[in-house]
C-alpha cells in the first residue's frame, strides 16, 4: 500500500478515437473499474464503453426550470396580487394569461443555469489542477491524442502489471500519473 | 433559374463545395484555428479597423455621457414620437443577435454539420448585438441610474414592478436571453480553451486560459456530462430565441396604436430578427475568412447556405408586409387603411419604398446560384438587407407614431446629431469588440471542427 500514495495512476495513450475505445472497452473487460478516457473532442460510444451511467444533467436542469418557473409564477402572483394590489377597472388581480412571458422565461432561465452549474459540479469543476496534468505528453489531449488512465485506487491496480496491461493494448506510451 | 449547377447533393457538388476542405487532421485544424490566437502576429490591418471601431466607441461614451448630462431632450425625441431612434436601434439590435442562436441551438438540434464553423462567432454576434440592444432601452428611461426600479427587488417603498407590461416582459426576456447566450458560448468554449492553454509559450496566457478552462482535461466523464448539458442548452435557447422577438413585439402590438396593433408581429418580427442576423452574419464572415485565410473552414458551401436562409427568411418577412397590408384593408378600419395610405403617400414613404427595395426586391437575386457563388455581391446584399432591416424598424416606429388617431396628435419626427452619434457609437462598439473577440479567442470552435474531421474521415471510409 505505502508506494500507492504517491501515484494516481498509469496512462496509456493512443493515436484515433477507433483505438481509444477498443482499449476502453478491454479495459473494463479486464476487470477494471476505477478508469477515466481522455479526448480532444467527444468521442461517440466511449461513454458505454466505460460503463457511465447516465448523466444527472437532465434532472438537475428540470429541477432548475421548474423551479423558475414556478419560484417566476410565485413571485408575479405574490407580487400584483398580495403584496401590491393595484385595483384598476375592476379587472382580475391574478391575470395569468399576462404573467405567462415572464414565467416562461424564467423557467427557461433557471433550466439554463442549472444546467451548466450542475454540469460543472457533476464534473468537479474548476479545478485548476489534477494528478493527469503532471504527464507531460498529456498536453496532446487537447490536441490530437486520447488517453486511458487506470486508477491507483483500483482494487485490481499494481503498478507493473497494470502498465504491462496497457502495453498489451497497444499504447504508444506509457506513463506513470503521480500525485504529487 | 440556376444553369449550370449540378444537382444538389451530388458526389461532384459535394466535392467542389464541403462543409470542411479535404485533407485536415486534429493536429491541423487546431493548429490554424489557435495559431490566429496564439502564434499570427497582430497584423496592421486589424489594428486600423481596431482604431477606427474604437474611435467610434469613443463617440458613443461621448454621447451617452452628453445624454446623461441634459437628458434626453438631445436626441429628436418628441410628443407624440417618444420612442424614436433608441428603439429603432434596441430592436435592430436585438433581431441580429437571433441569428447567432439559431445558428448555434437549432442548427445543432437539426444536426446540421455546416454549422459547426460558423456559430462560435455568429454566438459571440449575438452577445455583442445583445449588449448594444441593451443600452438603447436604458438610456431610453432617462434616468439610467434608476434602470433597477424594473427588477423585481424587495424594496423600502414596497414597490413591485407592473407585471402586466410588455416593457417589463422585455426586461425579463433580453436579460435571461443575454445570460443564457452567455452560458452557451462559455461552455462551447471551455474545451477549447484548454487546448489555448496548453498551447500557451507564455506564462501570462498560460495562467489566463487554464482560469477560464477551469482546469478541463477532456476527460470521458467530463465529456459524458457536458454533452447532455450542451444539448438541453440548445434545447432551452431554441424556444427562447423564438420568445424574445416575440416579447419585442409585444411591446408594439399589445399597445392600440394602428399598424401596431396586429397577431402577424410576433411571427414577422422572429422571421425578420433571423434575416437580419444571418445578413449580420454574413458581413462579418466574409471579411474574416479572408483576412484570416479562414476559406478551407469557412466555405462557400456555408456562404451558400446562410444566402438561402436569407432569402427563406426575406420571403416571410415579404409574406408579413403583404398580409400587414392586407389586413389593414380589408378590416377597414379606417385608422389602418389610413396608416397604409400614409405608408404609401405620407411624409415618411421614401423610407417605406427603400424598405421594399432593401428587404423584398434586392434579396431575389439569391435565387441564383452565381450570385450566391460570388462573395462581393453576398457582401453587399448582406449590407443592404441590414440596412432594410433597420428601416422596417423606423418605418414601424416612425410612422405610427406620427399618423395616429386624431390630426391634432399628429407629428414630425427627425434624429439629431446625437441620435446618429449614439447609434453609430453602438456600431463602433460593436465591431471593437468582435475584433477583440478574434483576436483573443477562437473563432471557430477547435473542439467541433476536430469532431468534424473524425465524422468525415468516417465518411470517406
Amino acid at each position: 500500500m505505502e508506494h500507492r500514495s504517491h501515484i494516481y495512476g498509469v496512462m496509456g495513450e493512443f493515436g484515433t478515437p477507433e483505438q481509444l475505445i477498443q482499449a476502453a472497452k478491454k479495459t473494463r473487460e479486464a476487470g477494471y473499474r476505477r478508469v477515466d478516457a481522455y479526448a480532444p473532442f467527444p468521442v461517440e460510444g466511449l461513454s458505454e464503453a466505460l460503463h457511465l451511467h447516465r448523466s444527472w444533467v437532465p434532472f438537475i436542469t428540470l429541477l432548475g426550470g421548474l423551479t423558475g418557473g414556478l419560484g417566476g409564477f410565485g413571485l408575479q402572483y405574490w407580487a400584483a396580487a398580495i403584496t401590491y394590489p393595484q385595483n384598476i377597472g375592476g379587472r382580475p388581480l391574478n391575470s395569468w394569461p399576462a404573467f405567462i412571458p415572464v414565467t416562461f422565461e424564467l423557467t427557461i432561465l433557471g433550466a439554463a443555469l442549472s444546467a451548466v452549474l450542475g454540469m460543472l459540479a457533476l464534473n468537479r469543476l474548476p479545478q485548476p489542477h489534477h494528478p493527469v496534468f503532471n504527464v507531460p505528453r498529456f498536453t496532446h489531449a487537447s490536441t490530437d491524442r486520447f488517453f486511458i488512465c487506470i486508477q491507483a485506487r483500483d482494487k485490481k491496480f499494481h503498478l507493473a502489471d497494470t502498465a504491462r496491461f496497457l502495453q498489451g493494448l497497444e499504447a504508444h506510451h506509457i506513463s506513470e500519473v503521480f500525485d504529487d | 433559374m440556376s444553369a449550370g449547377q449540378p444537382p444538389l447533393d451530388s458526389p461532384e457538388i459535394r466535392r467542389l463545395t464541403p462543409v470542411l476542405a479535404p485533407g485536415y487532421t486534429y493536429a491541423s485544424v487546431t493548429d490554424k484555428i489557435s495559431a490566429i490566437v496564439l502564434t499570427r502576429p497582430t497584423s496592421l490591418g486589424w489594428f486600423i479597423g481596431f482604431g477606427i471601431a474604437f474611435s467610434l466607441t469613443g463617440l458613443l461614451t461621448i454621447a451617452i455621457g452628453w445624454l446623461i448630462i441634459k437628458g434626453v431632450g438631445i436626441w429628436g425625441i418628441n410628443i407624440p414620437i417618444g420612442w424614436g431612434f433608441a428603439i429603432v436601434n434596441f430592436v435592430w439590435w436585438i433581431g441580429i443577435g437571433h441569428a447567432g442562436t439559431l445558428i448555434s441551438a437549432i442548427l445543432f438540434l437539426l444536426n446540421q454539420k455546416w454549422r459547426t464553423s460558423i456559430n462560435r462567432f455568429a454566438e459571440a454576434m449575438t452577445l455583442f448585438a445583445v449588449a448594444c440592444a441593451g443600452i438603447f432601452p436604458l438610456i431610453h428611461t432617462g434616468r439610467p441610474w434608476m434602470a433597477f426600479y424594473m427588477f423585481p427587488y424587495p424594496s423600502t417603498m414596497g414597490l413591485w414592478p407592473q407585471f402586466r407590461s410588455p416593457l417589463i416582459w422585455d426586461v425579463f426576456a433580453v436579460s435571461t436571453y443575454g445570460t443564457v447566450s452567455l452560458l452557451f458560448w462559455f461552455v462551447g468554449l471551455i474545451p477549447d480553451l484548454a487546448t489555448l492553454r496548453d498551447r500557451a509559450k507564455t506564462k501570462a496566457k498560460q495562467i489566463i486560459y487554464g482560469m477560464l478552462a477551469m482546469g478541463w482535461r477532456g476527460s470521458a466523464h467530463h465529456w459524458h456530462n457536458y454533452q447532455a448539458a450542451y444539448l438541453l442548452l440548445a434545447g432551452l435557447a431554441t424556444p427562447l430565441v423564438l420568445s424574445v422577438h416575440t416579447v419585442v413585439s409585444f411591446d408594439f402590438a399589445i399597445a392600440i396604436v394602428p399598424g401596431w396593433h396586429t397577431t402577424i408581429f410576433p411571427p414577422y418580427f422572429v422571421a425578420g430578427a433571423i434575416y437580419s442576423g444571418f445578413a449580420m452574419v454574413l458581413t462579418i464572415a466574409i471579411p474574416l475568412r479572408k483576412a484570416y485565410g479562414l476559406e478551407d473552414f469557412i466555405t462557400m458551401r456555408h456562404l451558400d447556405n446562410m444566402a438561402k436562409v436569407m432569402l427563406a427568411t426575406g420571403l416571410i418577412v415579404a409574406y408579413g408586409y403583404f398580409f400587414e397590408f392586407f389586413m389593414s384593408l380589408y378590416s377597414g378600419n379606417k385608422f389602418d387603411v389610413f396608416l397604409v395610405q400614409q405608408r404609401l403617400h405620407g411624409p415618411y414613404s421614401p423610407f417605406y419604398y427603400a424598405l421594399i427595395l432593401c428587404n423584398i426586391l434586392t434579396p431575389q437575386l439569391l435565387w441564383f446560384y452565381k450570385m450566391r457563388h460570388n462573395v462581393v455581391v453576398l457582401f453587399l446584399m448582406a449590407i443592404v438587407v441590414n440596412i432594410g432591416m433597420w428601416l422596417e424598424r423606423f418605418v414601424i416606429v416612425v410612422i405610427s407614431l406620427t399618423r395616429d388617431f386624431v390630426p391634432s396628435a399628429w407629428g414630425r419626427y427627425s434624429p439629431t446629431f446625437w441620435d446618429w452619434a449614439t447609434f453609430i457609437g453602438t456600431i463602433g462598439m460593436f465591431v471593437t469588440l468582435i475584433f477583440l473577440f478574434v483576436r483573443v479567442l477562437p473563432a471557430i470552435s477547435i473542439a467541433e471542427m476536430r469532431e468534424l474531421v473524425a465524422e468525415t474521415s468516417e465518411e470517406e471510409k
